[in-house]
């Protein structure tokens, strides 16, 4: 089922941001052509991005249902750092290979597990006790944070078994292992999101919550579901920042709020809820990735970067502003019409 | 006819309103004279609206003139029009719930007289000032959130008055009020008027302040269609005027005498909000439900439907208990609810018109976790197609729609799950006229089916036109049960009342 | 004032963090009797001035209905570039002058704020997200992201000024200073802002109703736009003190702070729906944070958990109003 929001596909923010993801591809290439387009770049490019990408998805996920999601990254610090506990208590470098694969597997499914925990515990947050989705996830942030600073005294932890560097660094059929994986979340989330019943779900609650309580959707139930894939995928960027760094440290990553937030609005993800594709977070995460990654050969420093996400996240939201106010407008100007 | 030329505090001429193509307000006169008690009547769509906010400044005028005390102004605003001495106290009051009584009284005579510090104590004193006019006695520090509605709407009165209003419109004033305050807010109009203050009434249902007005005015379709003096009216002559028709409607079918009992109601109880609810529903009956605003109708029907948890009692559907205060079960079992508010607890106004019929079906069009689209979206089709939704595009927004055509798509988000039980909540509120026959006819019609249908209205006519039986609630308390052939609508409002 | 209203929110915040504080009070001294001490008090008081005077600016943005996590980015911004600003052109330039051009700056900045979101109507937390890396990152790369350890020796005279200083019978050394008035002040302009002026009114009006505050004819863009440049402000003295008392401008500091300010000012009352907070309560709030950075390890806490610790706090104490009130609107609908 097409939602058509946008009637007009030259007006969807999906449209605008495949511009900007051409254009900003376009301006680096012109820009520095030998070192940007050079294979090696791209390559570095496939491997950078997902970690971000993931943790996109966690928050696009939880913004559809008009709630916002500020632990992503404080849990995937604590399941990262649970995982790296396992793996460095009962692995070790010098094990046989089956053995580390076998902890391996072993601490990649204990983090998602925690991952659902903590998400399962933002969605009780929010959806039993009625916190306002700031709040809960606030506090639980800093409570996940904290447990992985208490856990390893705030220092990282390292000296894992070399199979844990596969996750973030290799490639399969020559593609990134880390892409491979975002890719398929990506698609795993479009999928969930227009085919099933509970994708669908998520949609309309946050255009109009109180009409899918009166329409016997089990909001609690959903609530919880969404929080727990956000805290799932959470755990899965986790694991990914894990292997990239090839330790685990409460603080990683810390800027990647910003940007997961940043992503998700730039991708035309409605923050009041109700409207957002996949297809659009994809969009902006490859256009803040060539765009970084061009800033990166032109020398710009983290900084500047930093300062760019942020004007480019208030010109996009002048720019979708304009529809939503238009819709939250038109959703509430014909109720006393007469 | 009071005279347009003279002496009038307010004088329209030919002010029309036109909105993207559609005409809401269309060539109307209307005049209100110092200290006059005006009725302002029509129905939903008929321009009362925005007759009121381009008098408050709210919205503006297409064309025609607007004379003020005399003064022609060309384009009206809040700050103008309130200076000028009109105040409009909307149906929502439009007060701080977070602040005093006696800030939200002063706030806006603070305000114009440009002051930069607050002073609480002559905040308390214009308060008290406006109270003591009025003759009513609500504690100036208590926070407005904390008062009960008849209060909030005192305390918007007073709000007016410490403004020096001339003019005090009230949008549908009486429909949360109890009989008793309906009552002792005659007599403060009264006081008003002999204050030389002016009031309008904007309403569609006027029998409650008939007796206080001097003059009706009748709205229909963006035109005035009758201007007189309050005596020439009666009940029947006012709804022939809204409606533009003297309405004969139907008859509700009558109930098989071999009608199975479908669903029972016992003893429920929540406390404050329900005491001992006791009904049954057979098949193929339409039941009405009716009281004031505040009477525990709506909180019965969301308790039926789970939306709340009563603390006791039973619900028997087919002989099968249903659990309290699951929605999700209750919708399972074979019951519909069709809320009041189409518009914030109906609908999801920028979803597609077929997204809003599917959302009912989603789980039974699921096979191994995915939707079946195609089958979800012609079955949602075939719906709209049977109940008649006007639409050339079923992906458009349902926030297109005609309110009537919006309230067939309400519906048919649970006809689609074949129900046993439909509840619906004001189904003809903000529906023009013409839809809301064919809504009456379609209830019937699915009453005929086998559906048992409870049905949620203040409309009197609307309630005999389409239920065997109805039941009268008051403060959470069925208190009386009338056939409807037994009666007609004077006596019904005269139960209602009594 | 607030008796009418018993089981009302925020007097229940107010004396739930009250009641905390001085259970942690005495478990802290029974634990460890140095704990009562005039030290003690004077070291919290301390550590309080700079989060004390950002909580009063969060408090004011909570009350109208937004939230504001660009007020440590403004913060480090006006002390870094106002520290810059005295050291290249007067280098003995008075105190006064340079947290003069750090208000100056913040107040700027703060007027940005306003702009995208009383001029565009933006939401508050992703504005202020965005803000806060445009200002730091502008900060930072433009302007400097070298640790100033050689300050105006003015500013070091200022975070040397006492109001009172001495030792213990005991033998333990206390001291408060001076900028410790400029928490007390900006308490006491905030509230007669808030209770006593129009203005101040209106920020309650627009956070109890945005609507009726249109209907009625409160400029409320106009209000909504003092208050972000108020908030920059508060941030830019807040920063201008935080520099000075830790002797060093550091563009990487404070960063961070917000979500514990925050924390401080919903614990003490203030809701995020906007309309409702009090003064007293942000300053209980922000006491237990304080005190919960400073001290857990007296009653027992590892000093590690102290980020759980105030994960727990925030959850505890709105998790249970916001309980309440979902459980009070059930029984009533």
């Amino acid at each position: 089922m097409k939602n058509h929001n946008n009637s007009n596909i030259l007006e969807s923010p999906e449209f605008r941001m495949a511009i900007i993801a051409i254009s900003v591809f376009v301006l680096m290439s012109l820009l520095s052509p030998e070192r940007f387009l050079s294979s090696q770049n791209i390559i570095s490019m496939a491997f950078q991005f997902p970690e971000f990408a993931i943790l996109a998805l966690a928050m696009t996920i939880v913004m559809l249902t008009g709630g916002i999601d500020l632990s992503v990254v404080g849990i995937s610090n604590f399941t990262a750092v649970v995982a790296a506990i396992i793996l460095t208590q009962f692995a070790s470098p010098d094990m046989s290979l089956q053995a580390s694969i076998l902890w391996y597997g072993g601490a990649i499914f204990a983090a998602l597990i925690l991952g659902a925990v903590c998400g399962y515990t933002n969605g009780i947050l929010v959806a039993y006790l009625g916190l306002p989705p700031i709040l809960a996830t606030l506090g639980s942030g800093l409570v996940f944070t904290g447990f992985a600073v208490a856990l390893t005294g705030g220092s990282a932890v390292m000296g894992f078994p070399e199979v844990v560097a596969w996750l973030g660094n290799e490639r399969l059929l020559g593609i990134p292992v880390p892409l491979i994986i975002f890719i398929v979340l990506a698609f795993g989330l479009h999928i969930l999101l227009s085919r099933t019943s509970f994708g669908l779900k998520i949609t309309m609650y946050g255009a109009n919550p109180l009409a899918a309580f009166f329409a016997a959707i089990d909001i609690n139930r959903m609530l919880i579901k969404v929080y727990v894939v956000s805290g799932m995928l959470s755990a899965i960027a986790g694991l990914v920042i894990m292997s990239r760094a090839n330790s685990a440290k409460a603080d990683y990553g810390s800027s990647y709020l910003l940007l997961a937030i940043l992503i998700a609005v730039l991708g035309g993800v409605n923050p009041y809820g109700g409207y957002g594709k996949i297809i659009g977070v994809v969009l902006a995460v490859l256009s803040m990735q060539f765009l970084s990654s061009g800033l990166n050969m032109l020398q710009v420093s983290n900084f500047a970067r930093e300062l760019i996400w942020g004007s480019l996240l208030i010109i996009v939201m002048i720019i979708n502003s304009t529809n939503w106010i238009k819709q939250k407008k038109n959703a509430i100007k014909p109720i006393k019409s007469s | 006819m009071v005279s347009k030329t003279t002496g009038a505090f307010i004088d329209m001429q030919q002010v029309t309103k036109r909105y993207a193509g559609v005409v809401a307000l269309d060539d109307v006169d209307f005049t209100v004279m110092p200290g006059e008690i005006v009725c302002l009547a029509g129905e939903n769509g008929s321009g009362k609206s925005t007759l009121i906010k381009i008098l408050a400044g709210i919205e503006h005028a297409s064309a025609g003139e607007i004379y003020i005390n005399g003064i022609s102004h060309k384009k009206l605003n809040p700050r103008v029009s309130s200076a000028a001495g009109v105040m409009v106290i909307f149906q929502d009051f439009s007060l701080f719930p977070n602040l005093s009584v006696a800030e939200n009284i002063s706030f806006s005579t603070q305000l114009r007289e440009q002051r930069r510090i607050f002073n609480s104590t002559y905040a308390k004193n214009l308060a008290r000032k406006a109270l003591e006019r009025i003759d009513v006695d609500i504690p100036l520090d208590a926070p407005v959130e904390s008062l009960p509605v008849a209060h909030k709407q005192l305390v918007g009165i007073c709000r007016a008055l410490a403004c020096d209003a001339r003019l005090i419109i009230m949008d549908e004033p009486t429909t949360a009020l109890t009989e008793r305050e309906v009552r002792s807010l005659l007599d403060i109009i009264r006081r008003l008027k002999s204050d030389g203050v002016a009031v309008v009434f904007v309403s569609h249902k006027l029998a409650e302040v008939m007796e206080v007005s001097d003059r009706v005015v009748v709205l229909r379709n963006g035109k005035k269609v009758a201007d007189g003096p309050a005596s020439d009216f009666d009940a029947a002559s006012l709804t022939r005027h809204m409606t533009g028709r003297d309405v004969i409607e139907a008859q509700p079918s009558p109930l098989a005498a071999d009608a199975k009992e479908l669903l029972v109601v016992k003893n429920l109880n929540k406390t404050g909000v329900l005491t001992n609810i006791n009904f049954n529903l057979k098949a193929g009956e339409v039941l009405g439900l009716t009281g004031l605003l505040g009477s525990g109708r709506t909180s019965l029907a969301k308790a039926m439907f789970g939306l709340t948890k009563a603390d006791s009692g039973t619900l028997t559907l087919d002989s099968k208990k249903i659990a309290l205060g699951d929605p999700v079960a209750t919708a399972h079992a074979g019951i519909g609810y069709v809320p009041e508010d189409r518009l914030t607890e109906g609908l999801f106004l920028t979803q597609s018109i077929v997204r809003n019929v599917a959302i009912g079906r989603l789980d039974r069009h699921q096979k191994n976790g995915f939707l079946n689209i195609n089958n979800l979206i012609s079955e949602a089709t075939d719906w709209l197609k049977r109940l008649k939704v006007k639409t050339s595009n079923i992906e458009a927004p349902v926030k297109s729609l005609s309110g009537g055509n919006q309230q067939r798509v309400s519906l048919a988000r649970w006809l689609a799950r074949s129900p046993k039980v439909l509840i619906l909540n004001g189904p003809s509120v903000g529906v023009d006229v013409g839809s809301k026959a064919e809504i009456h006819d379609l209830i019937r019609d699915l009453a005929q089916s086998g559906i048992g249908i409870i049905m949620i209205s203040d409309d009197l006519p609307e309630l005999l036109a389409t239920c065997q039986r109805i039941l009268v609630m008051r403060s959470g308390e069925i208190v009386d049960e009338i056939d409807s052939k037994s009666t007609n609508e004077e006596q019904l409002s005269h139960r209602l009342a009594s | 004032m607030k008796n009418w209203f018993p089981k009302g929110f925020f007097s229940r915040n107010e004396t739930l963090v009250a009641v905390v504080i001085i259970g942690f009070c005495i478990i802290a001294t029974i634990s460890d009797p140095l704990f009562f001490s005039v030290t003690t008090l004077s070291d919290l008081l301390r550590a309080s001035i700079v989060m004390g005077i950002l909580a009063v600016a969060v408090m004011l943005v909570l009350v109208s209905g937004g939230i504001d996590v660009s007020f440590t980015a403004i913060a480090v911004f006006a002390m870094y570039s106002s520290t810059l600003i005295a050291l290249s052109i007067w280098p003995e330039m008075p105190w006064y002058i340079i947290f003069a051009i750090s208000i100056s700056i913040g107040a700027a900045l703060g007027a940005i704020n306003g702009i995208l979101i009383a001029g565009f109507g933006l939401p508050t937390l992703i504005v202020t997200l965005g803000t806060l890396s445009i200002f730091r990152g502008f900060l930072l790369t433009f302007i400097g992201s070298e640790r100033i350890s050689a300050l105006p020796p003015e500013m070091r005279e200022f975070s040397r000024m006492m109001i009172a200083r001495g030792t213990t019978e005991s033998g333990n050394f206390y001291s408060l200073p001076w900028a410790f008035a400029a928490l007390i002040l900006v308490i006491a302009l905030t509230w007669f802002i808030l209770q006593k002026t129009m203005l101040g009114r209106a920020i309650f009006a627009i956070g109890g109703s945005h609507e009726s505050a249109r209907r009625i004819g409160i400029n409320v863009k106009a209000t909504q736009f003092f208050i972000y440049v108020y908030v920059g402000m508060l941030a830019g003295l807040a920063g201008i003190i935080f520099g000075s008392m830790g002797r060093m401008a550091d563009p990487f500091s404070l960063v961070g702070w917000e979500l514990s300010v925050i924390a401080a000012v919903v614990l003490g009352g203030a809701r995020l729906i906007g309309g409702y907070g009090t003064l007293t309560g942000t300053l209980l709030g922000v006491a237990l944070i304080v005190l919960v950075q400073n001290s857990l390890i007296v009653i027992g806490i590892p000093s590690t958990w102290q980020s759980v610790t105030i994960g727990v706090l925030i959850l505890v104490g709105t998790g249970l109003p916001a309980y309440q009130a979902k459980r009070a609107a059930a029984k009533s609908a």
